[in-house]
């Protein structure tokens, strides 16, 4: 690796010892990135036979328990092991010191640790995916998955248990991290909107994840013992399950959505080449969205039985926190005026990101407007609104950011043109693959379902056919990025001309990050539109 | 915490009252998350207590309250011998530190020593849900019920204490060896934010299992 | 069936029209404003990309009046929409004065529908033109979702309890029907036919399919093949209540507290006895889980209700 400079933390040792037994936040970050990266194609696969199936109206391409083990499967992995540590764990854990000015995050060693609960937790799935699954949904209702399913349950909520552990270490670092080691100068309102969102994500991790972990082992418990915790036969509530499971699940859809915003807010500060517009104002968002995301969840719940007078104040409540997510996207596009636009691969995926994530909130008014649930819910609908937020949002940022910081983090330039290419190839798959199952929820298809009324298979094959499109574009950045490793162009320290303390550095950077602690004395994103690039 | 940061630190640790502080704030942070983590268990027990009250009051009153209170004695002295040796260990008396952890480590297994007579009373009685319970008087599911929820908190509960008694031990003997004295002080100081938010866990679960109705 | 005609999905019920026209209000108005972003963002985009000479001088870094606007506009039609959506919803539950109950058991992975009158059917639901209908649910296993999506209607039947919603069908047809909470295998092929007939035919389709026992009659039969009549008959030496009619009285327990008589109640009584005391009884009476169905309790309180009491 000629480009990379002598002294970079990629140098520091090039066995694998080195890499499995590192303290250093910058390995950690691509240990993550390779080990979500395999769980993200696990999760595609599932996904890809999902919608091979559902290219026709009967159910003719694997039986009925296969299926509804496949959407389990896609479900598990791509939540828990590809989207919530997908931007902290990875790019989180690899910038935020950088940003802040630090040398290391605050407790190194709970770091490699979190890592390594992470890989034990993906062992536990995997085996229990190879020795037969587990076919509960990856909501594992009861009373269902305590009484009813066939399937290694207690296995998968095994898996999800332990790799809890995985992302509550890592919140714990960053928030003490973030709180204990700025530079100086570097003073909460100069911090960078993704250090702010990172943070905030942290505070949803560290708070929501205990509770599914203890909710899972209820649950477990329960499956084994029979208890009655949830089973209305022996005094027990099924809807307790449901009230547990949700008030982490939603937060949790916010773990996976702050980092992103962050992302966003990084990229287009540096290819509209201006401040952010609004910065107090997009800080605070984030921590009102972090705020409010914790009191909604029960809008997942307006069929399920829960009095008429909760379901209001859940629908309330999700409206308001619909607000701060309206005044981010504003504020985005706010920052594009009289800035100086360059239309990089990244700043590709922020823009699709801008879109989409528009697209997918304004449908959550929709699944929060009480009546209008009652027909959408458990329909295609919600799944064509979630993942226009998880990928169309989430994934795109993601994909954003590691090109964004590619330079930095491999001291490689990628191939720009099959980087916008691949950011084009995506937009378009995506939208074509889940624009139709808004239409499919509102005519009533049922999600879950492997079979599904013949009138209905236009819109099934068009999305079937967007996925296959979608599956190209992201099998393109594998090819280019890792290509780039071996013979892209050496990035130099800062080939984007972006603020932000990470750029001071070298790409890669030295062990230490810094040879002297920066000092801060600006603003953040002290980008002026009318100054000449170089 | 100041306005204005620390500087960083060329290599952690070097900074003693910043390294403090920092292990402080994570050791907060974790509790919050064990917090979070009983506090399910706290809502289960509100819920099956709220539909079945009357069935709660006879599950408590079978319950071994002298047992229950003289753990609650040990477990808050316990604390007061922690707060006492990690202010004595900033105040420099390394020898009565010593005394006070094993003093507190020696309360905690005895709590978990009391614990253990109550778990085989319970078991004696009948009053193990699944695997030996026999009681068949009134309000028989509230009562299988209460008792899932008392070994599962008092459970938790002691395997937390466990790892608690573990932890103040070790450090009472590493403490014999006066070499790094404030990094030893500093560990004293989470350890014990850990074992006071243990007690406080069992302060409120001593009044919730013991304590439903014990005078009808 | 007249299903879908294209992309339109008839509305077949007073609530599908209701929802609709929220529906349709959220599009207009989502469109507008996602359109009205999408075309900004690009207008920017062109005007000020990096070979434009534009006028890029005294960039904004913020304008707090404007922030505060687009905070407070969004907020006051997100209330706006909130409140229609919770007045609609409201109306789907219940208002049952003058409806007819029709009851609705899901098992895996069938639905069982039982009307009054004792006329059963399976995995299909007949209901009459402009008569108010209370649907009331149970499950004789895990959690399922009653789904007609022409009715735009939607309702979880949850084990353990009653779930029920009140809906009047507007249009005539055959419409589908789908389980829509997932509950196993065979989850995709839980579903049906919802039948909208005149009230005549209607009439005339309830007195088809030979003799048979209105459920009130069967739940009769059913106290007496359970045995309920053994304790709870008058002249039984058993010290047990008089349940003739009980159906929406007060009832003291022995713990101190009253309760009303109701669905849950009942069905509460019988299959777990030992909750929910009488005050002066003793705790006696066995569960009749695992030997009283859904359908069994359904009957049973349909006919205590059938000897007096009133709405609970």
């Amino acid at each position: 690796m000629s480009a990379t400079l002598p002294g970079s933390y990629l140098t520091q040792g090039y066995t694998l010892g080195s890499w499995l037994a590192t303290r250093d936040h910058k390995r950690i970050g691509i240990l993550y990135a390779i080990a979500v990266t395999l769980f993200f194609f696990l999760g595609g696969a599932a996904a890809t036979l999902i919608r091979l199936e559902l290219a026709t109206p009967a159910g003719d391409l694997v039986s009925a328990d296969t299926y509804n083990k496949l959407f389990t499967v896609h479900g598990v992995v791509m939540v828990w092991f590809f989207l919530i540590p997908s931007i902290p764990a990875t790019l989180g854990n690899f910038l935020v010191p950088l940003m802040i000015g630090a040398r290391e995050v605050a407790f190194p060693r709970l770091n490699i640790l979190s890592w390594y609960i992470y890989v034990l937790g993906g062992l536990f799935t995997v085996a229990m995916l190879v020795e037969g699954g587990v076919d509960t949904g990856w909501t594992f209702y009861t009373p269902f998955s305590t009484m009813f399913s066939n399937t290694h349950v207690i296995a998968a909520a095994a898996g999800v248990f332990i790799v809890g552990f995985s992302s509550i270490l890592t919140g714990l670092n960053f928030i003490v991290t973030v709180h204990r080691m700025r530079a100086p100068g570097m003073t909460w309102f100069r911090l960078p909107l993704f250090v702010w969102a990172l943070y905030a994500t942290s505070l949803i991790l560290v708070l929501a994840t205990p509770v599914l972990a203890m909710t899972l082992t209820l649950m477990a418990l329960e499956r084994v013992l029979h208890i009655g915790i949830f089973d209305p036969a022996l005094g027990g509530d099924p809807l307790l399950f449901q009230h547990l499971f949700w008030f982490y699940s939603h937060p949790a859809v916010y773990i996976m959505v702050l980092p992103a915003m962050g992302v966003v807010s990084e990229i287009i500060t540096c290819f509209a080449r201006k401040r952010i517009f609004g910065y107090r104002f997009m800080a605070y968002a984030i921590l009102g969205i972090a705020a409010f995301g914790f009191l909604v969840w029960g809008h997942h719940m307006f069929v399920s039985g829960q009095s008429v007078y909760a379901g209001m104040v859940f629908s309330m409540l999700s409206f308001m926190v619909a607000v701060p997510s309206a005044i981010k996207v504003f504020n985005w596009t706010a920052t594009l005026y009289k800035g100086s636009i360059v239309f990089s691969a990244p700043m590709l995926y922020a823009l699709g990101f801008v879109g989409l994530f528009t697209i997918g909130g304004m449908t959550g008014l929709y699944l929060a407007t009480l009546a209008v649930d009652v027909h959408l819910t458990d329909t295609y609908f919600v799944v064509a609104h979630f993942h226009y937020i998880m990928v169309g949002g989430a994934v795109m940022a993601y994909l954003g950011g590691i090109h964004y910081w590619w330079p930095k983090i491999t001291g490689r330039l990628y191939s720009e043109a099959w980087g916008r290419v691949a950011a084009l190839v995506i937009f378009f798959g995506f939208n074509l693959t889940f624009f139709p199952q808004y239409l499919l929820g509102y005519l009533g298809m049922p999600r879950r379902y492997h079979e599904y009324a013949p009138d209905l298979q236009l819109l099934n094959v068009l999305s079937s056919g967007g996925a296959s499109i979608l599956a190209v574009g992201y099998l393109l950045p594998l090819a280019y990025l890792g290509w780039s490793l071996f013979k892209g162009p050496p990035a130099g320290r800062n080939p984007w001309h972006a603020k932000g303390l990470e750029w001071t550095t070298s790409s890669p950077p030295p062990p230490e990050n810094f040879r002297e602690v920066p000092v801060v004395t600006e603003a953040p994103y002290a980008y002026d539109p009318e100054e000449p690039v170089r | 915490m100041s306005a204005a940061p620390s500087p960083v630190p060329a290599a952690i640790p070097a900074d003693i009252p910043w390294r403090r502080e920092t292990d402080s704030l994570g050791m907060w942070i974790f509790l919050a998350t064990e917090a979070m983590f009983f506090g399910v268990l706290f809502l289960a027990y509100a819920h099956a207590r709220i539909a079945d009250p009357a069935g709660f009051g006879v599950a408590s009153r079978l319950t071994h309250a002298w047992l229950g209170t003289t753990n609650t004695a040990i477990l808050l002295t316990s604390s007061l011998t922690m707060a006492l040796a990690v202010r004595n260990g900033w105040a420099g008396r390394r020898r009565s530190v010593i005394a006070l952890l094993w003093a507190t480590a020696a309360l905690g297994a005895a709590f978990i020593a009391v614990k253990g007579v109550e778990y085989a009373l319970e078991w004696r009685d009948g009053l193990v849900p699944v695997l030996r319970f026999t009681y068949a008087g009134s309000h028989a599911q509230a009562v299988e019920r209460f008792f899932f929820l008392y070994f599962a908190m008092t459970g938790v509960h002691a395997v937390h204490l466990s790892i608690g008694v573990a932890l103040v031990a070790w450090l009472a003997v590493r403490d014999r060896d006066p070499s790094h004295p404030v990094r030893r002080r500093e560990t004293a100081e989470c350890l014990g934010l850990y074992w006071h938010f243990v007690d406080a866990v069992w302060i409120f679960l001593y009044p919730l299992i013991y304590l439903v109705e014990l005078w009808r | 069936m007249n299903e879908r005609a294209g992309w339109v999905l008839p509305a077949a019920s007073e609530a599908a029209q209701r929802v609709d026209r929220i529906f349709f209000v959220l599009l207009a108005v989502t469109s507008v404003v996602a359109i009205a972003i999408a075309v900004v963002i690009v207008v920017f985009c062109i005007r000020y990309r990096r070979s434009a000479r534009a006028d890029r001088s005294n960039a904004p870094a913020g304008k707090p009046w404007l922030e505060y606007t687009w905070t407070a506009a969004p907020m006051a039609i997100f209330l706006g929409f909130f409140a229609w959506g919770a007045v609609v919803y409201a109306g789907f539950y219940g208002h049952a004065d003058g409806a007819m109950p029709i009851f609705v058991v899901g098992k895996q992975w069938m639905w069982r529908v039982e009307h009054p009158d004792g006329r059963r059917e399976i995995d299909e639901l007949h209901v009459p033109l402009g008569q108010k209908v209370r649907l009331v649910f149970a499950t004789e296993d895990v959690i399922h979702s009653f789904y007609v999506p022409a009715f735009r209607m939607k309702q979880d039947a949850v084990p353990g309890r009653y779930t029920e919603v009140t809906l009047t069908p507007t249009r005539l047809g055959t419409y589908e029907m789908h389980c829509t909470e997932y509950c196993g295998t065979d989850h995709a092929r839980m579903g049906g036919r919802v039948i909208v007939m005149r009230p005549e035919d209607f009439a005339r389709w309830l007195a088809e399919g030979g003799r048979r026992s209105s459920m009130a009659a069967r739940g009769f039969a059913a106290f007496r093949r359970l045995g309920c009549s053994g304790c709870h008959d008058p002249r039984s030496t058993v010290h047990a209540p008089d349940l003739t009619g009980l159906y929406g009285r007060t009832v003291h327990l022995q713990d101190g507290r009253t309760v009303v008589a109701d669905d849950a109640y009942i069905r509460d009584s019988i299959l777990l006895p030992k909750r929910d005391v009488v005050a002066g009884f003793d705790p006696v009476m066995p569960s009749f889980q695992g030997q009283a169905s859904e359908e069994d309790i359904l009957d049973l309180i349909a006919y205590l209700k059938s000897t007096g009491g009133r709405e609970p």
